[in-house]
C-alpha cells in the first residue's frame, strides 16, 4: 500500500530520493538520486540537477500522454514558497537597530530553523513525486520520466512563455465549461456515477478543512512567536520564569510544526491527490462524451450512408478508449481509496502520539518548575 | 514523509532527533546549562551603584542559584533517587574517612583561602571580602563552596560509584564548572589522588582556621542525597544562615514568629536564632523582615534542636573531639540524620560567632545586603534588581513585622442593576475575620463600582499626604461598561466584568491587608455599613471628575517645576527603580495581551478546523475513517476549550496581576511625589522664613519698634512651621521607605502565588490535553 508517509518503495528495483537540496536565490536545486537495477538504465547508481521547474514539467507531460489518461497521476509538487521566512528576515534585518545583540541572535537562529522546515518541507514533496511515480506500474517505465532520472544534463527545460501561460489558462477555461456540459451525460457505470459524487463532495470538504487547518497551524505558529517574544522579554527583564517559557515555546512550536507536517500536510496532499482523481474521472467522462458523440457521428452516417466505415471505426475507438480508461480508472480509484485510508490512519496516529509525547513533555517541565518555583520562593 | 526526512541533507535537523534530544534535557540534567545562564543573567541584572552591598547581594543571589538548579535534577527522576541512596553514602562514609586525615594535614593558609574563592563564580565577593579582611568571614564562604562542590560530587558519587576519573567529568556536569576548577586547584596543596578526595581538599584548609565549620558542613553536604527533596534546602541554607544570622535576631526573641515551612530548613534556622541569644554580640541587630518572604505562614518547629544547641553551645571549644564526631554522623549517613546535623551545624556557627565578637560590626554590613538580596530574590524571581533597598534596612527594622491580619475579603456576584444608561453592577463584599475591631465574625454588603472608587478617594486624600501607598482600584471603563449596559450576554461582556471583579477583590485585600488603611473608619464602613451615601465625585464626566484633572495637570506641571535635590540616594534609585519596572511592566502587559489575543485567534480557528473535520468525516466513505474523523474533530474542540481556557488563565493570572502593579506603581510614584510636596513646602516655609528675617534686620536697621514686633512674631511663627514642615519631611520620608518596601514584599508575594497558580493551572490543562488525545489514539488505530 502506497502513503503519503509510507515509504512509497515497495519495489527495489528503482530508488530514487532527494539527498541534497541547494537554494540559490528563488531557484531550488534538488540532487535527484537514483539506484535502480533495472536494466533500462544505464548506470546502477547516478545523480541529477534538477530544479522545480523539470518536476512541473515531467507532471504536465505525463498528463498530457494519452496512454496514462485512465491514471491518477500523481499531483505536481507546490512551488517552493520561502516567502513567509524571508519576509521575516527581512523585517528582522530593519529591527536589528532596535534590538539588543543576544535578541537579534535569537531570532536569528529562530528565523534560521523555520527557513530550513519550510526548505525540508520543499524536498519532500519533490521528492515523494518521484516516490510515487517510481512505485507506479505504468509511470515509472515512463520515458520522460526516465530521462527526467538519468541525463546527467540540465534538462532546461522551456520556461512556459506568454502564450503557453495563456494558453494553459484557456484550457482550463475549456475544461472546467466542457465539465459543465458533459455533467449532463447519463453515467453508465454505477461505481464511476458514486466516486464522482464522492469525490465531489470530498474535495470540497477537504479543501475546505485544508483551509481552517491552515490557519489553525499559522496562528497556533504565531502564537508560538508571541510566546517567542515574552520570552525573550523575560529573559532580559526578569530571568527565572524565562527558561520554563524557552521551553515551552519550543514544545509549543513544535506542537504546531508537527501538527502542520501529520495534518495539514496531509489534507493538503490528498486536496491535490483528489484533484488528480478527479481529473481522472474528467478525463474518462470526456471518453464517454466522445464515445456518444461518436455514435451520433455513426447514426448520422448511417442515416447519410456516407463514411459509414470511418465512423464505426471512430466509435469503436471511442468505445475501446473508454472501456480502458473505465478500467483503469475503477482500478486506480480503488488504491486510491486504500492508500487515503492508510495515509490518514498512519498520519493521524502519528500526531495523536506527537500530541501525547509534547503534552507530557511539558507537562513534566511545568511540574518541576512548579517544584522549583515552591522551593527557590519558599 | 517521516521517512524521507530522515534522509534529507545534514543542514536540516530532524525534528524527531532533536526532540529526543530536547527531552532528554529536561528529564536530565539540563540543570547545568541553566546555571551559567542564571549565573550570567544575575550577574547584570542590579545596577552596582554602592560597591560593597550591591556585590554582597549579588553573590548571594549567584550562590542561592546553582543549588536550587541541581535540586532540580533530583526531583525530575524521584525514581533514581532511591537508588542512588545508597552509593552516596557508601561514598560518603568514604570521605569522612579521608576527612580525618585532612584535618591533621596543616598545609594550607589563608592565603590558599582566598585564592580559592577567586575561582568563584562570583568574584566580586571576594573583592569585598578582601577589602574587609575577616579570616572567619573567609572561611564561611568557602565553607559553602565547598558544600556545594561536595555537593555536586557527592552527587556524581551516587550516580556512578566512585571511579574517580568518570566522577570528576561527571561533576563538571552537574555542578558549576568554576567550583570544580577550585577544589582542584586547592588540592595541588594536598596530595590526595584525584576524584571525590579532591573535593575535600577545601574543606581540609579550611580546618586550620576553624575546623567546625567545615565539620559542620560536611556532614550536611553528605545527607544530600538521603534527602533529595530537602536538598536544595540544605544547599540554600548556608548562605541564608550565614547571612541572616545578624538581622535574625531580634526576630528571634518572639518565640512565636515562626519563620520556614519546612521542616529540615526550620530546625538549623531555629537553632541559629538561639545561638544568637547565647552568643556574646555587641550590636543590636535590627530586625530584618525581608526574612519573612521566604516562609509566609508556618507550622511551630521543634524546640530540641534549639535546646541541643545551646547545650553544644557552652562546650564549643574546637577540639577533635568535635572532628570524631562529625565523622560519626558521616558514618552514619544512612539514617534520618536531622538531629546530629543540626546541633554539629548549631556548634560550628557559635565556634565562628565566639571567634570573632569583634568582627560582628562589620559582618553585620556585608551581612544584611547579603540577606536581603536573597530572600528578596528568592522569592521575587520578577522583580527587579533590589541591590539599592540593601542599605536601608538596617534602619527600617520593627514596623516590618508580618503585617497579615486575620482578615479576608472577597468580591462576588456581580449583579446588573437597573436598564439602560442608568444600570450599573452591584458586587457582594464579604468579609470573614476575627478581628475585635468588627462587630460580626462575617459579613457581606452590597457596594457599586464607584463605591469603591469613593473608598479610594478618602483613602488617598486622607492617607495619600502622608506618603502611604493607597492602593488604586481598577480604572473606570466607558468602553468597558457601555458593553455591559447594552450588551446582553456577550461574552467580552462577562469576560469585562469577571476582569474587574477580581480587580476589585484584589483591590479591597490590598486595603484591607495594609495595617494602617484597615484601621481607618471608612474602610471599616465599607466592609460592614449597609448603606453607604452614594459617592458622588468618581464619576468621569461629572463636574468633580473635571476638577480632579485639572488638579492633576497642576500637580504635573508643579512636578515638573520643583527641582528637588534628592539628599537621600535611597529614594533617588527606588525612584529610577519603580520607572523602569513600570516600563517593564507595561511592556511585559503588551506582550501578554497580544498572547491572550493570539490564543483567542487560535482557538476560534480550532473551531472552524473542528467543524470542517467533522464534515470531512460525514463525506468519508470508509466507515472507520470516518468515525476517526469526527473523533478528530471532537478532541479538536476541546482542544478549542483548552486553548480558551488557557487565554482566559493567561489574562487572569498574568495580564490582570500586571495591570494591578502598574496601578500600584502609579501610587508608588504617587508617594515620591508626596514626599516631594512635603519637602517643597519645607523649602518654601524656609524661604519665607528667610525673606521674613532680612524684613526684620531691615526694620531693625530701620530703626521701626512696632512693625519689628510684628516681624518678629511672624519669624517666630514661620520658624515654626519650618521644624513643623522638616518634621512632616522625614515623616513622610520615613513612611515611603517603610511602604516602598512593604510594597515590595507584597509584590514579591503576589507574583510568587500567581506563578505557582499559574503553572498549576498550566500543569492541569497539559494533563488535559494528554487525556484527549490519548482517548483518540486508538480511535486512529482502529481505522483499517
Amino acid at each position: 500500500m502506497r502513503s503519503v508517509s509510507v515509504d512509497l518503495n515497495n519495489d527495489a528495483s528503482l530508488l530514487i530520493d532527494i539527498p541534497d537540496a541547494l537554494c540559490e536565490r528563488d531557484k531550488v536545486k534538488f540532487t535527484v538520486h537514483t539506484k535502480t537495477t533495472l536494466s533500462t538504465f544505464q548506470k546502477p547508481e547516478f545523480s541529477v540537477p534538477r530544479q522545480h521547474e523539470d518536476f512541473i514539467w515531467l507532471h504536465d507531460t505525463l498528463v498530457e500522454t494519452e496512454d496514462y489518461a485512465g491514471l491518477i497521476i500523481p499531483p505536481a509538487p507546490p512551488k517552493p514558497d520561502f516567502e513567509s521566512p524571508r519576509e521575516k528576515m527581512h523585517k528582522l534585518g530593519e529591527g536589528e537597530a532596535t534590538m539588543t545583540k543576544e535578541e537579534y541572535a535569537k531570532m536569528k537562529q529562530e528565523l534560521e530553523a523555520e527557513y530550513l522546515a519550510v526548505f525540508k518541507k520543499t524536498v519532500q514533496v519533490h521528492e515523494i513525486f518521484l516516490q510515487r511515480l517510481s512505485s507506479h506500474p505504468m509511470l515509472s517505465k515512463d520515458r520522460n520520466f526516465q530521462i527526467f532520472l538519468e541525463y546527467d544534463q540540465d534538462l532546461s527545460v522551456r520556461r512556459k512563455n506568454a502564450k503557453e501561460m495563456f494558453g494553459g489558462f484557456f484550457k482550463n477555461m475549456v475544461k472546467s465549461a466542457d465539465e459543465v456540459l458533459i455533467s449532463g451525460i447519463k453515467e453508465v457505470d454505477d461505481f464511476f456515477e458514486q466516486e464522482k459524487t464522492f469525490l465531489l463532495d470530498y474535495y470540497s470538504k477537504i479543501k475546505d478543512s485544508t483551509a481552517k487547518a491552515e490557519k489553525m497551524t499559522r496562528s497556533h505558529k504565531s502564537t508560538t512567536w508571541n510566546f517567542f517574544y515574552l520570552f525573550i522579554f523575560l529573559t532580559l527583564k526578569l530571568g527565572k520564569l524565562s527558561d520554563l517559557f524557552e521551553k515551552l515555546r519550543k514544545v509549543e512550536g513544535r506542537v504546531a510544526s508537527d501538527q502542520e507536517l501529520k495534518l495539514t500536510e496531509l489534507l493538503r496532499y490528498y486536496m491535490r491527490d483528489i484533484q488528480a482523481a478527479k481529473d481522472l474521472l474528467y478525463r474518462r467522462a470526456r471518453a464517454l462524451a466522445d464515445y456518444e458523440n461518436s455514435n451520433k457521428a455513426l447514426d448520422k452516417a448511417r442515416l447519410k450512408s456516407k463514411d459509414i466505415p470511418q465512423a464505426e471505426e471512430h466509435q469503436q475507438q471511442c468505445l475501446h478508449k473508454f472501456d480502458k480508461l473505465s478500467e483503469s480508472g475503477k482500478r486506480e480509484l480503488t488504491g486510491f481509496k486504500g492508500r487515503r485510508v492508510v495515509a490518514f490512519r498512519k498520519n493521524l496516529i502519528e500526531m495523536a502520539e506527537l500530541e501525547i509525547k509534547h503534552a507530557k513533555v511539558s507537562n513534566i517541565m511545568t511540574g518541576s518548575h512548579a517544584e522549583r518555583t515552591h522551593t527557590l520562593l519558599d | 514523509m517521516a521517512t524521507s526526512s530522515e534522509r534529507s541533507p545534514p543542514p536540516f535537523p530532524d525534528s524527531e532527533d532533536q526532540y529526543v534530544l530536547d527531552s532528554e534535557e529536561v528529564g536530565g540534567r539540563d540543570c547545568d546549562e541553566e546555571d551559567g545562564e542564571d549565573l550570567f543573567m544575575s550577574a547584570i541584572e542590579p545596577p552596582l551603584t554602592d560597591t560593597t552591598l550591591p556585590t554582597a547581594s549579588q553573590t548571594s543571589d549567584d550562590l542561592l542559584k546553582p543549588p536550587s538548579d541541581i535540586m532540580n535534577n533530583p526531583l525530575n527522576e524521584p525514581a533514581s533517587g532511591q537508588t542512588q541512596n545508597k552509593p552516596a553514602s557508601a561514598a560518603v562514609s568514604e570521605h569522612s574517612d579521608d576527612f580525618i586525615d585532612l584535618t591533621n594535614n596543616v598545609v594550607a593558609t589563608l592565603k590558599d583561602a582566598t585564592e580559592i574563592s577567586l575561582d568563584e563564580p562570583s568574584d566580586d565577593f571576594v573583592d569585598l571580602l578582601g577589602s574587609e579582611t575577616e579570616p572567619p568571614r573567609e572561611e564561611v564562604v568557602l565553607a559553602d563552596v565547598s558544600v556545594e562542590a561536595v555537593m555536586g560530587k557527592s552527587e556524581v558519587a551516587g550516580s556512578d560509584t566512585d571511579s574517580p576519573g568518570d566522577g570528576k567529568q561527571e561533576a563538571k556536569e552537574s555542578s558549576p564548572v568554576p567550583i570544580i576548577d577550585l577544589s582542584e586547584s586547592s588540592s595541588s596543596n594536598t596530595q590526595q589522588p584525584p576524584g571525590t578526595d579532591k573535593v575535600f581538599d577545601p574543606l581540609a584548609d579550611l580546618l586550620n582556621d576553624s575546623p567546625l565549620i567545615t565539620d559542620a558542613k560536611n556532614p550536611r553536604s553528605t545527607t544530600t542525597d538521603p534527602f533529595i527533596d530537602e536538598g536544595s534546602d540544605l544547599f540554600s541554607e548556608p548562605w541564608q544562615t550565614k547571612s541572616a544570622k545578624q538581622p535574625q535576631k531580634s526576630l528571634f526573641g518572639e518565640p512565636d514568629e515562626d519563620l520556614f515551612g519546612e521542616p529540615l530548613h526550620t530546625i538549623s534556622k531555629k537553632t541559629l536564632n538561639k545561638e544568637q541569644k547565647n552568643k556574646p554580640v555587641t550590636t543590636k541587630a535590627a530586625a530584618d523582615d525581608t526574612i519573612n518572604i521566604t516562609g509566609p505562614l508556618q507550622e511551630s518547629k521543634p524546640v530540641e534542636p534549639a535546646d541541643l544547641f545551646s547545650e553544644e553551645a557552652v562546650a564549643s571549644a574546637p577540639s577533635i573531639s568535635n572532628t570524631s564526631k562529625a565523622s560519626a554522623v558521616n558514618a552514619k549517613t544512612n539514617g534520618v540524620l536531622s538531629e546530629e546535623d543540626t546541633d554539629i551545624f548549631a556548634e560550628a556557627t557559635v565556634e565562628l560567632s565566639l571567634d570573632s565578637p569583634r568582627t560582628e560590626r562589620k559582618k553585620e554590613v556585608i551581612d544584611k545586603p547579603s540577606a536581603t538580596a536573597l530572600s528578596l530574590s528568592a522569592a521575587a524571581s520578577l522583580t527587579m534588581p533590589q541591590a539599592a533597598a540593601l542599605e536601608e534596612l538596617e534602619e527600617v527594622e520593627e514596623e516590618e513585622q508580618e503585617d497579615k491580619f486575620d482578615i479576608y475579603v472577597s468580591v462576588k456576584d456581580p449583579e446588573k442593576i437597573g436598564d439602560g444608561m442608568n444600570a450599573y453592577m452591584a458586587y457582594k463584599v464579604s468579609t470573614q475575620t476575627t478581628l475585635a475591631m468588627f462587630r460580626n465574625k462575617t459579613f457581606t454588603v452590597r457596594r457599586r463600582f464607584s463605591d469603591f472608587l469613593g473608598l479610594y478617594e478618602k483613602l488617598s486624600e486622607k492617607h495619600g499626604p502622608n506618603g502611604f501607598i493607597v492602593p488604586p482600584p481598577p480604572e473606570k471603563s466607558i468602553l468597558g461598561m457601555t458593553k455591559v449596559k447594552v450588551g446582553k450576554d456577550d461574552s467580552s461582556a462577562a469576560d469585562f466584568v469577571e476582569r474587574r471583579r477580581g480587580a476589585l477583590e484584589r483591590y479591597l485585600q490590598r486595603v484591607v491587608n495594609h495595617p494602617s488603611l484597615l484601621q481607618d473608619p471608612d474602610v471599616r464602613e465599607f466592609l460592614e455599613r449597609e448603606e453607604l451615601p452614594r459617592a458622588v465625585s468618581t464619576q468621569a464626566l461629572s463636574g468633580a471628575g473635571f476638577l480632579k484633572m485639572i488638579n492633576k495637570a497642576t500637580d504635573a506641571v508643579s512636578k515638573m517645576t520643583i527641582k528637588m535635590n534628592e539628599s537621600d540616594v535611597w529614594f533617588e534609585e527606588k525612584l529610577q527603580e519603580v520607572e523602569s519596572a513600570d516600563q517593564h511592566f507595561r511592556k511585559l502587559h503588551t506582550l501578554v495581551e497580544s498572547l491572550v489575543i493570539h490564543r483567542k485567534e487560535l482557538s476560534l480557528n480550532t473551531a472552524s478546523f473542528a467543524k470542517s473535520a467533522a464534515m470531512l468525516g460525514s463525506a468519508e466513505d470508509n466507515t472507520a475513517l470516518s468515525r476517526a474523523l469526527s473523533q478528530l474533530a471532537e478532541v479538536e474542540d476541546k482542544m478549542e476549550q483548552l486553548h480558551q481556557d488557557q487565554a482566559a488563565n493567561d489574562t487572569f493570572s498574568f495580564a490582570e496581576l500586571i495591570a494591578d502593579f502598574i496601578r500600584l506603581l502609579g501610587a508608588v510614584r504617587g508617594s515620591f511625589d508626596q514626599r516631594m510636596k512635603a519637602w517643597q513646602r519645607w523649602q518654601d516655609a524656609q524661604a519665607m522664613l528667610q525673606k521674613k528675617r532680612e524684613t526684620e534686620a531691615k526694620l531693625l536697621w530701620a530703626n521701626k519698634p512696632d512693625k519689628l514686633q510684628l516681624a518678629k512674631e511672624e519669624i517666630a511663627e514661620w520658624e515654626a512651621k519650618v521644624t513643623q514642615y522638616e518634621r512632616d519631611f522625614e515623616r513622610v520620608s520615613a513612611t515611603v521607605r517603610k511602604e516602598v518596601i512593604r510594597f515590595e514584599k507584597e509584590k514579591a508575594k503576589h507574583f510568587k502565588r500567581q506563578i505557582v497558580k499559574y503553572l498549576e493551572s498550566l500543569l492541569q490543562s497539559q494533563q488535559q490535553l494528554i487525556k484527549y488525545w490519548e482517548a483518540f489514539l486508538p480511535e486512529a488505530k482502529a481505522i483499517a
